[in-house]
Parts: C-alpha cells; sequence; structure tokens
C-alpha cells in the first residue's frame, strides 16, 4: 500500500499520522526520545544536529501548547524556528495552503509543522512538496495528532514499562477527538490488549468497536482494574445542549473524581493531553493527585517532537 | 594479519591510566568500546573516581548524510565537571572525528581544565589535529576495514576485523 509518510527506502520522511507506522518505526521514535529526554536535564539544553536547518510552525488553527513544544524541540535541536500563525494572516486574504506553503519553501525552510482544522491538510501539503522537505502533522480536524500519541505511548512506556499486559481507559469525547485517534492506533500497535473507550453514545463515532476497543458507556464500570486513564478534554463549544446537557451534568455522569480513580488500579496513572478544564472532565484532586503524569506529559512532548524531527531532517530521498 | 590480544591491551592500558590519575580525575567513556574498557578497569584503579559515559550521536560532523542512527545508551555525565581533569576512553582512535563530537558535547556540560585522550589502538587515519595522549598500539589497517572492540564466547575481549560496506 502506498504510504505517503515513507521514502522510497522504505524511512520516516514525514510524520503525517499512526496509522502506517510499524511497531519497530514507533519504537526507534520512542528509544531516541529517551536520549533527547536527558538533554533536557542538562545546564546547556541544546545540541548541534539540526544546527542550519529552518523549522516552519504553520498553524492554521490556533494552538499554544502544541506550537510551543514544538518550538522548544527544534530550538533544543539547534534549528532557526519561524512562527507563522496563519489563522491571523495569509488564510484571511484569500490565500490557498499550498501557496502559503510554497511560499515558505521559496523561503528554504526544511521541516514543517501543520496544524490545521481540516481532516487530511498535512497529507495534502506533503504530496506537494519536494522531496527533502518534511512535514509534521501537528494536528488536523477529528482525524489524527500523531505526535500527541507518541508522547503518550512514551509516557505509558515511562510509567508501566511494557505494553502488552496493560488495560487502557480513554474517556471523554472520542468523536471529536485527533488525540484519542491517534492513541487507539498507537496502542494497538504497540500491542496493548485491551483498549477502552469510556463515552455518551453521543461522543462516539460510528461502529467505534472497528478500531479495536471496547465501549463502555457506564465509567464506573469501564474504570474497573484498569492501568492508565486517558482523560480528554471536552470543548465547550459541544456544550450546547445537543450532544451534552451542562457541565454540571457532563462532570457528574463521566467527570474522573477521586472515588471513581479507586475503581482503578492502585498505580495506575491519569493522563491529560491538556489544557484541561477542571471540574468539567477531571476533579482538581485527581489532576493533582500523585497519580496524575499530566506535567510530565509535557517534558516527555519535548523529548518526543525531538526525535520525530531529527529523525525526519536526517533522511534523503 | 594477527590482531593484538585486546585483553593485554586493556591491560596495560589500565596500569597507565593508573600512573596519572588521582582526586580531580573524571573518566569518561566513549560509547560503545570505550565505555565497555571502562566499566572492566574501573575496580582494579587504585582510587575511586567520578565516571560518565557519551554517546556522540547528536554531535556528529555527518549527521546530513548518515541520518541519525542511535544504537546507544544516552549520555550520561551526572558528575561536575568544571575545572576537572578528564580521561577521555575509546577503544580505537582513527579520524578524530569522534573524539571531536565527544570533547563539544563535554563541553556542554561544563569546563574542565584538562582533557586526556587514552584509547587501546591509534589506526593511524588522523584527519584532524588531534590525537591521543595515551595509546598501547599503532596498527596500520586499509582503510574499508573495520576494527572494534568485541566479546568472544567467554566473555573476554578480542577485536574483530570487519569489511565496511561503505
Amino acid at each position: 500500500m502506498f504510504n505517503p509518510q515513507l521514502n522510497d527506502k522504505g524511512n520516516l520522511n514525514h510524520l503525517l499520522s499512526i496509522e502506517g507506522l510499524s511497531k519497530e518505526k514507533i519504537i526507534q521514535i520512542l528509544d531516541t526520545a529517551e536520549s533527547f529526554l536527558k538533554i533536557g536535564e542538562r545546564d546547556v539544553k541544546k545540541v548541534p544536529i539540526l544546527r542550519g536547518k529552518t523549522v516552519c510552525n504553520v498553524f492554521f488553527e490556533n494552538s499554544t501548547r502544541t506550537r510551543t513544544t514544538f518550538e522548544i524541540a527544534a530550538k533544543r535541536l539547534s534549528a532557526d524556528v519561524i512562527n507563522l500563525n496563519v489563522a491571523t494572516s495569509s488564510q484571511s486574504k484569500g490565500e490557498t495552503i499550498l501557496d502559503t506553503i510554497n511560499n515558505l519553501i521559496a523561503m528554504n525552510a526544511d521541516i514543517f509543522v501543520v496544524r490545521h482544522s481540516s481532516s487530511g491538510a498535512a497529507h495534502f501539503i506533503a504530496s506537494h512538496v519536494k522531496p527533502n522537505i518534511h512535514i509534521i502533522n501537528a494536528g488536523d480536524g477529528n482525524h489524527s495528532h500523531p505526535t500527541q500519541g507518541l508522547l503518550d505511548a512514551f509516557t505509558i512506556r515511562k510509567y508501566k514499562t511494557n505494553f502488552n499486559n496493560l488495560k487502557v481507559a480513554i474517556v471523554g469525547d472520542i468523536l471529536h477527538s485527533r488525540v484519542a485517534r491517534s492513541n487507539i492506533h498507537a496502542l494497538n500497535i504497540l500491542g496493548v490488549p485491551e483498549i477502552r473507550v469510556i463515552a455518551p453514545k453521543t461522543l462516539l463515532p460510528y461502529e467505534v468497536e472497528k478500531l479495536g476497543v471496547h465501549v463502555f458507556h457506564d465509567i464506573d464500570k469501564g474504570l474497573k482494574d484498569v492501568d492508565v486513564i486517558m482523560m480528554l478534554r471536552v470543548q465547550n463549544e459541544r456544550m450546547d445542549g445537543v450532544m451534552l446537557p451542562s457541565q454540571e451534568e457532563y462532570f457528574k455522569t463521566y467527570g474522573l473524581n477521586e472515588s471513581r480513580l479507586n475503581l482503578a488500579k492502585k498505580e495506575a496513572i491519569v493522563m491529560h493531553p491538556g489544557p484541561m478544564n477542571r471540574g468539567v472532565e477531571i476533579d482538581s484532586a485527581v489532576a493533582d493527585s500523585e497519580q496524575s503524569v499530566i506535567l510530565p506529559q509535557v517534558t516527555f512532548g519535548i523529548a518526543v517532537r525531538m526525535s520525530v524531527m531529527a529523525i525526519l531532517a536526517g533522511q534523503y530521498s | 594479519m594477527t590482531l593484538p590480544n585486546a585483553e593485554n591491551l586493556i591491560e596495560s592500558l589500565k596500569n597507565k591510566i593508573n600512573t596519572i590519575i588521582d582526586s580531580n580525575t573524571v573518566l569518561i567513556g566513549v560509547q560503545r568500546g570505550g565505555e565497555l574498557i571502562l566499566q572492566k578497569i574501573l575496580p582494579d584503579l587504585k582510587q575511586h573516581l567520578a565516571t560518565g559515559s557519551i554517546d556522540t550521536s547528536f554531535y556528529r560532523d555527518d549527521f546530513s548524510s548518515r541520518g541519525l542512527k542511535i544504537k546507544n545508551k544516552p549520555s550520561k555525565i551526572d558528575t561536575e565537571i568544571d575545572g576537572k581533569n578528564i580521561i577521555l576512553i575509546d577503544d580505537i582512535f582513527s579520524t578524530g572525528r569522534t573524539v571531536r563530537a565527544a570533547m563539544n558535547e563535554i563541553f556542554d556540560y561544563g569546563r574542565p581544565s584538562k582533557i586526556i585522550l587514552a584509547v587501546l589502538v591509534d589506526r593511524n587515519e588522523q584527519e584532524l589535529p588531534i590525537t591521543p595522549q595515551i595509546y598501547i598500539e599503532k596498527i596500520s589497517l586499509p582503510k574499508n576495514q573495520h576494527l572494534e572492540l568485541a566479546f568472544d564466547q567467554n566473555k573476554k575481549f578480542i577485536f574483530q576485523l570487519k569489511e565496511n560496506n561503505v
């Protein structure tokens, strides 16, 4: 099958989605990230590997956290970084995505980190650029957010060592979540035997079981004996009464509080991709508890993004 | 050609290192060969010393042609190196490029007062103004032959020759 992420040698040329990555490729990215994690602990948090390269963060949709971590990652690799908030510039003047990208290529950028509200935007750009330009998908519509999937896998491996005896629960708005999709694919590829999704019917995609997950509508049943709880952000724009009644009602039926956390295994970890809504999907006491690994996720995210950029930049077709 | 006995060379290197260490010395092994030698000689040194290990992957000068291939553990220098005398240990010295990369990385951890390079074998292939202060043997080999440290079935160190598939 044609995989636009790989070059003719089978090496990773772009990172567009978790689907299509082999287990070996994912493990290589996680192992390399382990080395980069050490760089972040030093006084001099920088290595010269991407010296002279230019990384361009092109965000057609706002995201402060993802953009910032990509920016820190690129800078720690000694690349030059340009941040473009396209949402507020060229697009509003009527320029097409490809024209925007071609203009940036003319400025000799080497890696593009692309966030877009339309699913498939990063694929589209990757199929139109020259071989030595690398595209990283930083989130496209409801489709994929591969670096989040990788950093979540890295986080789980850090605390749980291996994947092949875990029960992982993903709780919240699965329907609109590219994070959930990327995580489901990553965990399946890595051999997690039981992935559960916990959500009301209105927030689950049609035939979600076909992704290889067990569906629960009752959070108390779904959290029983799990090793990992991944909470998703409830997007406020969904709280219009059609899909969800109210924030209070959601917290009552699907919010992660201490008594629900106690249903999971004693040493279970709690993850959240951020930004979290305290008192909506997660109780403050849980978010700040010893089982919460939400802040380490941010630290690991930088190492994983360094790993992806360094691996891509080392590929030549 | 007959390759030298690696165990003997390591023993000689240990003896030479023993004559120059003091409490201000830090030993750093270049992965993978140098780190293996360091772990082997450490228990037999005349005093306890701080150590570190370096994987030069992120500092190599051939990233643009070779890409990133990490086979080793992450670099680990947990000890203060400002003002220290570092003995950098590697198995084979050839062009000097790995040593350059290792020194660049060391300077991201601090400013040592001195770095001495100690190796088992100098291949006479120097491409940079870097040379080992301590070596046990000089061996000239064809460029396409790769000499490396390995273990035999009795877990003893041996040298291995491989053809480079470049």
